[in-house]
């Protein structure tokens, strides 16, 4: 979706303020909201792609104006009311209301840390074979899905070189919808800071992108 | 642009914000907890674990060993994750790590243009302003600029390369190793690597900035 | 789109009915210190006020465009030469000084946005409307026009084309409507009765008779 997320080159932000000793996390709220996020993965049952698209899926003016682990929180309220797992009523009142859904297991202390070493890797064992090769000539299409995709805005409709091949990959725009996996070779494509920004851009710039086959064709 | 104003009033608009935030966070726990959907112990684990465990050091003795042990290095540049499992980091928002070199030719800058995409087996959790719109927007059109906000200057030849994280890639920029450090051993060496060197808005510490 | 944002909305209702007495204060704090300076005259002012709260407005329009109805030459004017044609009914002047005139026809409809900002005929339609400056008509109409077309409960048919006119430079445009069937022998006081102002942007289509009973 062409959402607020999508940022890479909106002007008037000001300038990066990094913050001197930053605390790893800014206040109690913050603590609780990550671990309740990532703690809820494994009975909510969505995935990576879906939590993402739960994030970036609001008015843009919210969005912008929502710190950090707010967006968090409101994208897992999102796919927890979307699956019945709690109701604003119960929110607002502080306590649940209603008997727990049936879930398939609940994070455990001593299950962190194995879960999070396993992480989720994404790479998938295919047959099929790669379209392009390092080296190759390649346009990113010009697409507008009004549902998740990760070809940045930026990029769409320039024309760039594939540096890597990177292997076969969970393909988000469709697991973000419920539709499979769907793996699909994904490749590291460079683009130079003029295709990208125009002629008057520090040619000095380069950018990559990682995309997934059906986000180019040949150029 | 005008922008004062708005600020001042941003501000305000997130005080009121955070402390509902703050009540909203803690009847969703509640809530959770009492259907039986989460473990206030398992959180506590998960906090615990990325406040205090996994962060930057964890980074900085990769890069370190990089610096001292050229197998290593080379092991690491050609296949990062299983290179950065050898020194015993590995799992969630780490499965395909991507290790870019500094060289005096070329710069690396990491970002996440999309949300926050970050390596946090080596990184830890991300910084506010990594994830904040002002650098997402501004560092793949502007990494100069960008790279000014951090008091980083680099000679106006040397090749910027950004690396936007679209997918489950996570890259981790290996700065140069500082001049003067010959025969430094790899936990000496991994106190000049900052964090931010490891992102690529930075640059690692010289010898005189230890002493 | 799935999400119901309705704590966040209410929310920024909220905020916003607390900004509105804020900016009501800092507007009649503004106009003070311009008063004091000399800068302004508050019965310039008013009179501002006035001409665009009571006098210009889509009535204008409306009349331009019954005339189009009627009026072969006006109409021939019209698109040739926008600016000339409402200046001879007395139009014009800001937000009107190169005015372009789109005729619908069965096979094309067209509509007006201004996707950076908010331009819009003033002259013959007045200041906009709210939706008219807002980030949903603004973002969707260049790429969805029929899906905003459904917002205002309008169907066109399948193979109409639609023209899009992203008002980015100094050109107003004003859309001519088709004339409904059935106003035969019309006087323009009574056409211009069907002349809505949603029509001669786009994003309406114009009264039928039988709406007048």
């Amino acid at each position: 979706m062409n959402g607020a997320h999508d940022m890479g080159g909106m002007h008037g932000f000001g300038p990066v303020e990094p913050e001197p000793n930053e605390p790893v996390f800014h206040g109690e709220w913050e603590k609780r909201a990550f671990a309740l996020t990532l703690a809820m993965g494994m009975p909510g049952g969505w995935n990576i792609d879906m939590s993402r698209f739960a994030r970036e899926n609001r008015p843009p003016g919210d969005y912008l104006s929502m710190t950090y682990y707010q967006i968090w929180l409101a994208g897992l309220i999102d796919l927890m009311k979307e699956r019945g797992l709690v109701s604003d009523d119960e929110i607002a009142a502080g306590h649940s209301l209603r008997p727990a859904k049936p879930v398939k297991r609940v994070l455990s202390p001593a299950d962190v840390a194995q879960t999070l070493h396993r992480g989720g890797p994404t790479a998938r064992e295919t047959n099929s074979k790669a379209a392009f090769a390092a080296g190759d000539k390649v346009r990113a299409k010009v697409i507008n899905p009004l549902t998740h995709t990760r070809l940045p805005r930026y990029v769409r409709g320039r024309v760039g070189v594939i540096e890597s091949v990177r292997g076969c990959h969970v393909f988000p725009d469709s697991n973000s919808q419920g539709l499979g996996e769907d793996p699909r070779w994904l490749y590291t494509v460079k683009f130079d800071g003029r295709e990208l920004w125009g002629a008057d851009t520090d040619p000095t710039l380069s950018v990559s992108i990682d995309a997934w086959e059906p986000y180019l064709v040949r150029a | 642009m005008s922008g004062h104003d708005h600020h001042d009033h941003h501000h305000d608009h997130d005080h009121s914000e955070l402390s509902e935030t703050q009540l909203r966070v803690r009847a969703l726990e509640t809530v959770l907890t009492e259907k039986g959907y989460v473990d206030p112990a398992a959180l506590d684990v998960l906090i615990e674990t990325y406040e205090k465990k996994v962060g930057p050091r964890n980074g900085a003795r990769v890069v370190a060993k990089a610096w001292a042990d050229p197998a290593y290095r080379e092991r690491l540049l050609k296949n990062g994750t299983p290179a950065i499992a050898e020194v015993g980091y590995a799992g969630r928002q780490g499965e395909h790590i991507v290790a870019v070199e500094n060289t005096p030719k070329r710069h690396n800058m990491v970002v996440c243009t999309l949300c926050s995409c970050y390596p946090w087996p080596v990184l830890g959790l991300p910084p506010v302003w990594y994830k904040a719109a002002p650098y997402r927007a501004r560092a793949v059109n502007d990494p100069r600029g960008v790279l000014a906000d951090f008091g980083v200057a680099l000679p106006q030849d040397t090749e910027i390369r950004v690396w936007d994280s679209t997918a489950e890639l996570r890259y981790l920029v290996i700065p140069m190793r500082p001049a003067g450090t010959e025969g430094w051993s790899e936990e000496k060496l991994a106190e000049l690597v900052t964090r931010d060197s490891m992102i690529g808005t930075g640059l690692a510490k010289s010898p005189a900035d230890l002493k | 789109m799935t999400h119901d944002h309705h704590d966040d909305h209410h929310h920024s209702h909220h905020d916003h009915g607390s900004d509105l007495t804020e900016m009501q204060l800092r507007t009649r704090a503004l106009e003070t210190i311009l008063l004091e300076k000399g800068y302004i005259d508050p019965a310039a002012l008013d009179e501002l006020v006035d001409i665009y709260e009571k006098k210009i407005g889509p009535r204008n329009g409306a009349q331009v465009v019954a005339k189009a109805w009627v009026d072969p030459k006006f109409r021939k004017l019209l698109f040739e030469d926008g600016t000339a044609a409402i200046g001879s009914l007395g139009f014009g002047g800001r937000s009107g000084n190169h005015l372009v005139a789109l005729e619908n026809t069965p096979t094309v409809h067209n509509m007006v946005v201004c996707t950076l900002c908010s331009c819009y005929p003033w002259a013959v339609l007045g200041l906009p409307p709210l939706w008219y400056k807002s980030a949903p008509y603004r973002a969707r109409t260049v790429a969805d026009p029929r899906g905003v077309l459904r917002d205002f409960g309008v169907e066109l048919p399948k193979d109409t084309e639609i023209q899009v006119w992203d008002s980015t430079a100094e050109l107003r445009y004003l859309v001519v409507p088709m004339r409904p069937a059935g106003t035969e022998g019309w006087s323009e006081e009574k056409l211009a009765e069907l002349v809505t102002r949603d029509s001669m942007i786009g994003t309406g289509l114009p009264k039928q008779p039988k709406d007048l009973q």
